[in-house]
């Protein structure tokens, strides 16, 4: 039971992460993530979503019919994004100031149907939260090293503005790696989240080159998914 | 682990499709209506504290006793990007009326810059600020007050502060500075500030006339949260 909990932890952080390995959900992807900050805001606010839609879709998944099923996904998850919307401008306004713009995008975001149709229409209900749970993570993940690689590399500095998103207290986030830089207007602009993008792809694929050819590291999971 | 069978009998009815779509729809607007009540009055005070809190910005609490909010004039308008009308707050002390507060809509490089600016009786700026743009993030986004001053510069101006030639950016031979990477932003915002100035300019009698808003503001009251919207 643990080890089917752990190949989901494991699947949406790292093997079959939405952007690096799926290479789903790439509009939200570019588009926000000019900065480390902003990448955060969204991966935080799509992974709160796909919990939900998650819980919500397993809830339902035993009375939606195959012929039915992505009309009603849709709605669920269009109806979730909505409510979180009203939600955070009512009550959460100081963050909703911040990350408002993003969160009608998430409505868009494919992999939340993805996830949506490949795992909570199948799975329990813990199951399909914590699936969510993680690979929202495994997308906050990817933001934030897409956003840190485009800011470093653009604007000279890193997570600025984190005080905006998550309060004063964490201001010390606030970098400025190299003092007094010009700018490097590609990256921050969306051709530079491409350029970025594959940047990033290439590294995870060496990574996972670099652990394959290690056989200490490949032999426990193997044991794991022999006892699964 | 899932006892589903897939050819269950009155699952295949395709009433049960219908029933299935509208239920869920069904409950899904039952959901975003009650969530609409629960939350709609929240907002609109929310959208409310954040226009005061913009206006409050270029209007200092101190040189005002009334709620400005609860001052409000409709102008016919048709400059500033804001075909019809413009709302204008009066800030006053006492019965003297001592600035105004309005908003001005310009066309930036990624959309419409909305700018709320202050400006005393006489004409001079108190202040503008940025309230929402989509300009260019570390480029054009300079406007904004919480990351350059750049936007005070305008603090103090007036219509014939600088000269109307040398309203516009330094790259057109103006007064004020452009950043490096982009002149649009910067462009489009003077331009709006500028024709914020002629549209006080043009309705300063109507809008500094004294008594009609005087008995409006004893009627609503100090105490009413007008939403702005």
């Amino acid at each position: 039971m643990n080890n089917r909990y752990l190949a989901i932890v494991r699947d949406g952080l790292w093997s079959n992460n939405v952007v690096l390995a799926q290479t789903l959900a790439l509009c939200p992807t570019v588009a926000v993530t000019s900065s480390a900050s902003n990448g955060l805001g969204m991966g935080l606010a799509t992974a709160a979503v796909l919990v939900i839609s998650g819980a919500v879709i397993s809830l339902v998944r035993n009375i939606v019919t195959q012929e039915v099923r992505i009309p009603v996904f849709v709605l669920l998850i269009a109806g979730i994004v909505t409510l979180v919307d009203m939600a955070m401008n009512a009550w959460l306004h100081e963050l909703y100031k911040v990350l408002g713009l993003f969160i009608p995008l998430i409505v868009t975001n494919c992999a939340i149907l993805g996830r949506a149709e490949s795992f909570a229409s199948r799975q329990p209900v813990l199951a399909s939260a914590l699936d969510g749970l993680m690979t929202g993570a495994g997308f906050t993940l990817a933001l934030v090293i897409l956003g840190a690689v485009r800011e470093v590399i653009g604007s000279g500095t890193l997570f600025a503005h984190a005080s905006l998103l998550l309060g004063p207290h964490f201001s010390f986030m606030e970098m400025e790696l190299i003092p007094h830089y010009r700018g490097f207007l590609l990256m921050v602009l969306p051709p530079g989240g491409f350029l970025a993008l594959g940047f990033v792809l290439v590294g995870k694929r060496l990574i996972d080159r670099r652990l394959a050819s290690r056989p200490s590291l490949v032999s426990a999971p193997a044991t794991d998914g022999a006892m699964a | 682990m899932s006892t589903e069978t897939p050819t269950a009998g009155f699952r295949q009815w395709v009433g049960y499709h219908a029933v299935l779509l509208g239920g869920i729809a069904l409950a899904a607007s039952a959901l975003l209506a009650l969530g609409d009540v629960q939350t709609s009055a929240e907002i609109a005070a929310r959208a409310a504290e954040d226009l005061k809190s913009s206006l409050a910005q270029v209007v200092p609490a101190s040189m005002h006793d009334n709620d400005l909010l609860a001052d409000a004039v409709d102008v016919a308008a048709a400059e500033g990007g804001r075909p019809g009308h413009n709302t204008v707050y009066r800030a006053r002390r006492g019965a003297r009326i001592t600035a105004l507060a309005y908003r001005m809509a310009g066309q930036g490089y990624g959309g419409t810059i909305d700018l709320v600016m202050g400006v005393d009786p006489t004409g001079k700026l108190l202040g503008v600020r940025v309230i929402s743009h989509q300009e260019t993030p570390g480029l054009g986004d300079r406007i904004e007050a919480s990351k350059s001053d750049w936007i005070k510069a305008f603090t103090g101006r007036s219509l014939d502060d600088p000269s109307p030639a040398k309203w516009g950016v330094k790259k057109d031979g103006g007064d004020f500075d452009q950043f490096t990477g982009a002149t649009i932003t910067p462009r489009a915002v003077v331009k709006t500030v500028k024709e914020g100035l002629e549209f006080f300019a043009s309705h300063r009698a109507e809008l500094l006339q004294p008594s009609p808003p005087a008995t409006a503001a004893a009627q609503t009251g100090p105490a009413s949260t007008r939403s702005g919207s």
